[in-house]
């Protein structure tokens, strides 16, 4: 099975409230938030630790839950926050640069 | 508001924590607007350090929307600086207010590229000659359109912001029409807001009673006119206890100067972020924790006022005639020409003004709608059930 790596899009806007996360995203203007044990995978996901990893590690470590079902719902999660655009997934590490006006070419996205 | 952004809003009230914060970069402008409420000379703007000091410390606090407005914000230099701090924690929900004649292609894709929320900007009328009358500045509306184009091409969010006064009334159907043509949001706004020195002499420049009334039975506007326009039936004892508005609760307003009030339309001063830590300003001012005790049972005119379970009334309009816990008239005149129901302060006025032998009710002319179809912020609420709640459901 091949590894999933993901990455927050750097163009929303996130914070914690009250131990949910909170997150705006600059596409539509849509509000999300996401409970605890998704807000843990939200900020594992750095583009560099493989979901695999992070679910052993930070789900299936602090909670009492079924590997193989974690995984699968943490995949379900990821795949449908990046169709939002506010999570990048791929079946490779993901680099982002760092937030910054001035490098853009001006090109519609 | 709606939804989720009701429920977080809800939880930060509950926290105390200043969810949302404008913070005006200038008052310099580069338009000169006949109803603008400011004084447009620097009187000692906070550097770029100050305003990134207090962007660390509202960080701190819990600040997720921050608004920056002015003036016209892209007359600071620093302005991208600025946007890029903001943006670089990636906590803040940026949204700008501007006239956007200074943005171009490139400014538009530096915003793009900075992950701005949204970009409200000011377009009076869709007449060049009605539009440029209001802001003194020839061919300003072609510069403010061009920018909105350049920013839709960016895929950005924009809502143009129509101010409704005399010298525009009968362009408001226009301006929806070019914000339609242009894939754009509108909003409508007939507020006059007194000058920060207190002058009111520019509240001359709100539209009469007619117009306010034409306004609140265009269907396209409020959807369901009768409903609109309908008395409210009596409030309550839980409405009596509901809260004014957001201001001082869960939002504020920072000044070019530091200066810390509960809302851009509430010239309260409660500290200045010069001085002091903004939290301990949030937390801790006399004059915040003032504003923050008023419920509508405790306004001294209102609660006897047949509107007062449908009112809009802002408490900064009240302060500015004197007193928060009263009415405020603009919003008084506004259910007046909504519902042809005088409000309880109207008719003390009006017998007041009769002992006087004096009195016409219906040469009164302001208001301040808050119009079903001119929300600014949209919301949409992700189903519980996706997958951000799988993993807790297996826990």
């Amino acid at each position: 099975m091949s590894k999933l790596y993901m990455a927050r899009n750097p163009r929303v806007a996130a914070r914690s409230l009250d131990g949910e996360m909170m997150i705006m995203s600059g596409r539509d203007s849509t509000l999300f938030t996401l409970n605890r044990t998704a807000t843990i995978l939200w900020q594992a996901a750095d583009g560099a630790t493989p979901l695999d990893e992070i679910v052993e590690l930070r789900i299936c470590h602090e909670f009492d839950v079924d590997r193989s079902q974690a995984l699968q719902d943490a995949e379900s999660l990821a795949r449908e926050l990046a169709t939002h655009e506010i999570l990048q997934i791929s079946e490779e590490p993901i680099t982002q640069p760092a937030l910054q006006s001035g490098s853009s070419t001006g090109e519609a996205r | 508001m709606t939804g989720l952004l009701e429920e977080m809003t809800a939880k930060a009230l509950k926290l105390n924590i200043p969810l949302s914060v404008q913070v005006d970069l200038t008052y310099r402008c580069n338009e000169r607007c006949v109803h603008c409420y400011l004084d447009h000379h620097d009187h000692g703007e906070m550097s770029t350090a100050e305003i990134k000091h207090l962007m660390d410390e509202m960080a701190e606090a819990g600040v997720f929307i921050l608004t920056l407005s002015g003036g016209e914000i892209f007359l600071r230099k620093d302005f991208f600086e600025l946007l890029e701090y903001a943006r670089r924690k990636r906590m803040f929900c940026v949204k700008l207010k501007t006239n956007a004649i200074l943005i171009r292609e490139q400014e538009a894709a530096r915003i793009r590229d900075l992950g701005v929320e949204s970009i409200q900007i000011s377009i009076y009328s869709h007449r060049p000659e009605v539009h440029d009358a209001i802001t003194l500045i020839p061919g300003s509306l072609k510069r403010s359109v061009d920018a909105i184009r350049f920013l839709k091409a960016q895929g950005l969010r924009v809502v143009i912001a129509n101010v409704l006064m005399i010298q525009n009334m009968q362009d408001y159907k226009g301006v929806r029409a070019l914000a339609d043509e242009l894939g754009v949001e509108c909003t409508l706004d007939p507020t006059i807001t007194p000058m920060m020195d207190g002058d009111r002499a520019v509240l001359n420049l709100g539209v009469g009673n007619d117009a306010l009334r034409q306004v609140f039975r265009d269907a396209s506007l409020v959807g369901d006119v009768d409903e609109f326009c309908a008395v409210a039936t009596n409030p309550d004892e839980d409405a009596l206890e509901n809260l004014p508005c957001s201001a001082g609760h869960t939002a504020c307003y920072v000044s070019p100067y530091g200066d810390v009030y509960p809302c851009v339309q509430f010239p309260l001063p409660t500290g200045n972020v010069r001085q002091q830590h903004f939290l301990d300003i949030w937390r801790h001012s006399d004059q915040m924790n003032d504003v923050r005790s008023i419920r509508v049972k405790d306004l001294s005119t209102c609660t006897s006022c047949s509107h007062v379970g449908s009112c809009t009334r802002c408490p900064g309009l009240a302060f500015m005639e004197g007193n928060m816990r009263g009415a405020s008239t603009q919003d008084c005149q506004k259910s007046f020409a909504r519902t042809g129901v005088p409000s309880a302060n109207m008719l003390a006025k009006q017998r007041t003004a009769d002992n006087m032998g004096y009195s016409n009710l219906g040469q009164t002319s302001l208001g301040q709608p808050s119009l079903g179809s001119a929300s600014l912020v949209q919301i949409r609420v992700l189903p519980a059930s996706t997958g951000a709640a799988a993993p807790s459901a297996t826990a």
